[in-house]
């Protein structure tokens, strides 16, 4: 295994199509909720202990072999909003194109075959974790560090926001990306054993009420 | 310059030449340019020449709302579930060359979802003269200007007007009302482009959208051949 493979799959830059897409970013700001790096922060530790804890959960039992279609749906019955699951599943067969040409393998081929309008997006990264040669703490942490970097990223696009101040946000919650990853890593061992009921269920109603009202503006940035 | 890979497993992935099951997938033709230069005119025009003749789709790529695909939806140019709308997340530019797989996925839905087609067009939400395709979305782009954003820009060049496999130079009609000189535009386009071919065009004249659609039929027929 290669621990660098890690650089290259948290990349911003990695091509999966998570850059149309702020991660609740749009409508917070929208709604007053983002109006600043300090309500930036707020915001993104919200969505950490949240949905970045359950994506890196889901992830880390990918990378540990647990069934993807069972992972898929406990991702749905941890995501109410529809327009969320949508959004989800979309980003995971993006994820799954740029995996299966990034690196090749026989069981990304199978979840193609298995899930061809795609598969909850973490569960899509444990696998590509996998294929990469990658650990499940690997996993976790990418998981995590999206969770925040994507509405870091759209903030600075749709507040003007200073692109230093936004890096430093994600820096400060570093220690805390530790934590949901441990904690993530903890998690998805119990479901090896126990099933996936065991996988933590943290959620976040204002980020699945704003991913609705998102989807029927007519006028928006970003896909969610 | 067709690239003649495949891959095994259920899913094309982007270059791909052929479908799944071995035939040879649609033609894929980008159009890019600046904001109102004509793309999705010249789009809908495409339509209108060609529809009677092949199997097409387009996919647009706004930059904040639905309009242009509204817009080939409401001028009835194809029946709706042949038009396909991306998001770009505020970087229209990013979801044609940096990261392509919204785009691919639609051409794969439209493939999927429509039977099997011809040609594909995908529109870029225009930005400015330095966004170009990605070879793994298009087979050959188009890059669009118009003699109203000023007759210096072939002159100023950039990847659009220098690389483009053909550059269309729109509303020709419009050149004595903005004081666009034609020949300079041509002389410099030559210059950047050498042999690539320029089109000058304005979709209020009569002949329309006729050479361009030629160009298509002739890509068309190389990429069959
Ligand atoms: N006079 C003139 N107007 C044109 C021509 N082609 C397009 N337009 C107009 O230019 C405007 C912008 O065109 P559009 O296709 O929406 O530009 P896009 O932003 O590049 O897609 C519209 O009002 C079109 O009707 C042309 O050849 N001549
Ligand atoms: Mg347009």
């Amino acid at each position: 295994m290669s621990r660098a493979a890690l650089l290259v799959l948290a990349d911003g830059r990695f091509p999966a199509g998570g850059h149309a897409h702020s991660g609740g970013a749009e409508a917070a700001v929208k709604a007053g909720r983002i109006t600043g790096a300090e309500s930036l922060e707020s915001f993104c530790r919200g969505r950490l202990y949240t949905a970045g804890l359950v994506s890196s959960a889901l992830a880390t039992a990918a990378v540990l072999g647990v069934d993807p279609r069972q992972l898929d749906e406990a991702a749905d019955a941890r995501t109410p909003s529809p327009a969320l699951r949508v959004a989800a599943r979309k980003l995971g067969r993006q994820l799954l194109r740029a995996a299966r040409a990034t690196w090749p393998s026989p069981e990304l081929d199978a979840l193609a075959g298995q899930f061809p309008k795609g598969a909850h997006q973490p569960v899509v990264l444990g696998l590509t974790a996998r294929a990469a040669g990658l650990e499940p703490v690997d996993a976790a942490y990418c998981a995590a560090y999206e969770s925040v970097s994507g509405p870091a990223s759209a903030t600075v696009r749709l507040l003007s926001l200073d692109p230093f101040d936004a890096t430093a946000v994600l820096a400060r919650l570093a220690p805390e990306l530790d934590r949901v990853a441990t904690r993530a890593v903890e998690a998805a061992r119990t479901a090896v054993e126990e099933g996936v009921d065991a996988l933590p269920s943290a959620s976040a109603p204002l980020l699945e009420i704003g991913a609705e009202l998102h989807a029927a503006w007519p006028v928006r940035l970003f896909a969610s | 310059m067709h690239l003649d890979h495949s891959h095994d497993g259920p899913t094309a992935l982007s270059a791909d030449a052929h479908r799944k099951d071995g035939t040879r997938r649609a033609l894929r033709i980008g159009l890019g340019g600046p904001v109102g230069s004509g793309k999705t005119a010249t789009v809908a025009a495409l339509c209108r020449a060609l529809r009677d003749e092949l199997s097409l789709a387009v996919v647009t790529n706004d930059i904040y709302t639905r309009e242009d695909a509204e817009f080939l939806l409401r001028e009835a140019v194809l029946p709706p579930e042949r038009i396909t709308a991306v998001e770009t997340g505020a970087c229209p530019h990013t979801a044609i060359r940096d990261d392509i797989s919204a785009n691919l996925e639609a051409v794969e839905d439209l493939e999927d979802e429509v039977g099997s087609l011809d040609l594909i067009l995908v529109e870029s939400g225009g930005d400015n003269l330095t966004a170009t395709f990605s070879k793994g979305l298009v087979d050959a782009q188009i890059f669009v200007i118009d003699v109203a954003g000023g007759d210096d820009i072939p002159r100023k060049g950039g990847p659009g007007v220098t690389t483009a496999d053909l550059l269309i130079v729109n509303k020709t009609d419009l050149a004595p009302y903005v004081g666009s000189d034609l020949a300079r535009m041509a002389a410099d386009a030559k210059a950047q482009r050498g042999e690539l071919p320029v089109v000058f065009q304005s979709l209020r004249g009569e002949a329309g959208v006729t050479a361009v659609a030629d160009w298509v039929r002739a890509r068309l027929a190389a990429w069959t051949a």
